[in-house]
């Protein structure tokens, strides 16, 4: 087979159907660079859930009565509520924080807002008992043990405001894929559009080759590599607008959650985003050029 | 060299069959020529042996393929045994002369240097050296046929099938069309050609078979197109 043969009979193709070719370009890189966005946000929240499950602790605040008289937390009901904790299972380690020391953390949070540090005093803050768990997706369990107990105020779960945090990012992953598949659909018909159009303004051609006996992969090598070379385009181009919207956008935004959230890394994008949607891209691209020509091209 | 053995085609959308049990045998080298009224079955006929359409009874081979009953990767094959020139020309009008005859050994994957040595030769052959840049617009109608002949002679085809070469020219370029064959046929290629036309058939005097509603009503030797026609 003649390569330079095939390749010009390609760049013919896609030259003479430009319009074409451009949309099914621009189509197929907005469903990848979607895609790839979707990929990243799976990343991203895997990272989060890493880092932030290791500092997730759930916080047994007590009444005001404890909070006031029991200083070092040896007197009942605060004694026998951290001996409970402490033997509990679940429990990895409980830290008792009495008023004072929470007044001072309070202190170090809101170093920037002096206004909110001089409303507050130490009486308005309660101890508190800070239990970490070896699985801190089992909280729930401690919640209901100790929320009722006499002497606990309530119980704070920071794993149950992380999972309505978690919600929110995973349903944004979940609309991206949506909108990426979408998109991609559009992109699936236009390439089988294309190469039913480009097989038909060369229909002359192609007839010749059937004629003088040129083989399926010489009739069809063109048409199918159209759609290849389209797609590696938008592949090429989805990840440039990724790596484009990290820097114009992203950036700056996951920025202003001051590290909530971590920032996309230009690794991230080139490995393994990039790879698979190239991948994905001529994967699609072949196949629909196959079941297209197959459908609709005599050969 | 072309054989066909009680061959019937009936297309579905027809409650007439297309050819009905037909038989010829073509040696290799004969000149022959088919005639009959449209619908007769020529068209069929030629399409048959292209493995373009497949008979719905019958055998048909061509050279050493037999043609009903080979595989579909194998068509190729047989396709590069034959050569084709229709009443149309079918050239590539955004190639020029000798790029269209380039493209049949192109697409067949020959190699460069094979391309650049034959195309030359074979438009000498068909008398358009001097002409190779042209493009096909820039011809007449005899030029441009004889360009399609270049491109079906240029591999070198065991047959040459021609459905109705002469049909859009007058008698004089037909004439000169013939002579081409004809000088195709006396290097050895078995040429069967599809035709109307009355005055070469007759001055010719070649084999004819004639098909009238798709079966063999004649097949003469040395025949003209028709007594009383």
């Amino acid at each position: 087979m003649r390569a330079s043969f095939v390749f010009s009979e390609v760049v013919t193709g896609l030259r003479r159907n430009v319009t074409m070719t451009i949309a099914m370009i621009l189509t197929t890189a907005i469903s990848l660079g979607m895609f790839g966005g979707g990929l990243l946000l799976v990343r991203t929240i895997d990272k989060m859930q890493a880092s932030y499950l290791d500092d997730v602790e759930v916080t047994v605040y007590l009444t005001q009565d404890i909070s006031a008289n029991d200083q070092n937390c040896t007197a009942e009901p605060c004694s026998s509520i951290r001996s409970a904790l402490e033997n509990n299972q679940a429990v990895e380690s409980v830290v008792f924080e009495d008023r004072n020391e929470a007044y001072e953390r309070f202190q170090r949070i809101f170093e920037g807002q002096p206004e909110l540090v001089e409303l507050a005093r130490p009486e308005s803050l309660p101890a508190s008992l800070h239990v970490k768990l070896f699985d801190p997706e089992r909280s729930e369990v401690l919640v209901q043990e100790f929320g009722n107990q006499p002497g606990v105020a309530n119980v704070d779960d920071q794993n149950k405001f992380l999972d309505r945090f978690f919600d929110l990012l995973n349903s944004g992953r979940d609309g991206t894929f949506i909108v990426a598949a979408i998109a991609a659909l559009a992109a699936v018909l236009l390439i089988a559009n294309t190469i039913q159009v480009s097989a038909y303004t060369r229909r002359t051609e192609v007839g010749i080759m059937r004629l003088v006996g040129a083989t399926r992969w010489y009739t069809q090598l063109p048409f199918l590599l159209e759609a290849v070379v389209a797609g590696v385009i938008g592949a090429i181009l989805g990840v440039v607008g990724l790596i484009g919207v990290k820097y114009i956008a992203l950036d700056q935004i996951f920025e202003a959650t001051g590290g909530a959230i971590p920032k996309i890394e230009m690794i991230d994008i080139l490995f393994p985003v990039a790879p698979v949607l190239l991948g994905v891209s001529i994967l699609i691209s072949a196949i629909t050029g196959y079941v297209t020509l197959r459908a609709y091209v005599r050969t | 060299m072309i054989q066909l053995e009680s061959v019937s085609k009936a297309y579905k959308t027809s409650t007439r069959p297309a050819l009905d049990d037909v038989s010829v045998d073509v040696d290799k080298g004969e000149f022959v020529f088919l005639i009959g009224p449209s619908g007769s079955g020529k068209s069929t006929f030629l399409r048959l042996l292209l493995r373009e359409e497949v008979p719905s009874k019958g055998r048909v081979s061509v050279s050493n393929f037999d043609v009903a009953k080979m595989p579909r990767r194998k068509v190729p094959r047989l396709r590069q045994t034959i050569g084709c020139v229709f009443q149309d020309f079918r050239l590539l009008n955004n190639k020029t002369v000798s790029e269209n005859v380039a493209f049949a050994l192109e697409v067949i994957g020959k190699p460069k240097h094979t391309i650049t040595k034959v195309v030359p030769e074979v438009l000498e052959l068909v008398g358009l050296d001097g002409k190779a840049d042209r493009m096909p617009h820039e011809l007449s109608g005899g030029e441009q046929q004889r360009v399609a002949m270049a491109r079906a002679f240029v591999n070198r085809p065991l047959v040459l099938l021609a459905d109705e070469p002469t049909g859009n020219l007058d008698p004089d370029t037909s004439q000169d069309i013939m002579l081409l064959l004809e000088r195709i046929n006396r290097t050895g290629t078995t040429v069967l050609m599809a035709t109307h036309d009355h005055s070469i058939v007759d001055s010719m005097r070649r084999r004819v078979v004639e098909l009238d509603h798709g079966r063999v009503i004649r097949d003469d030797r040395r025949g003209v197109y028709g007594v009383g026609r």
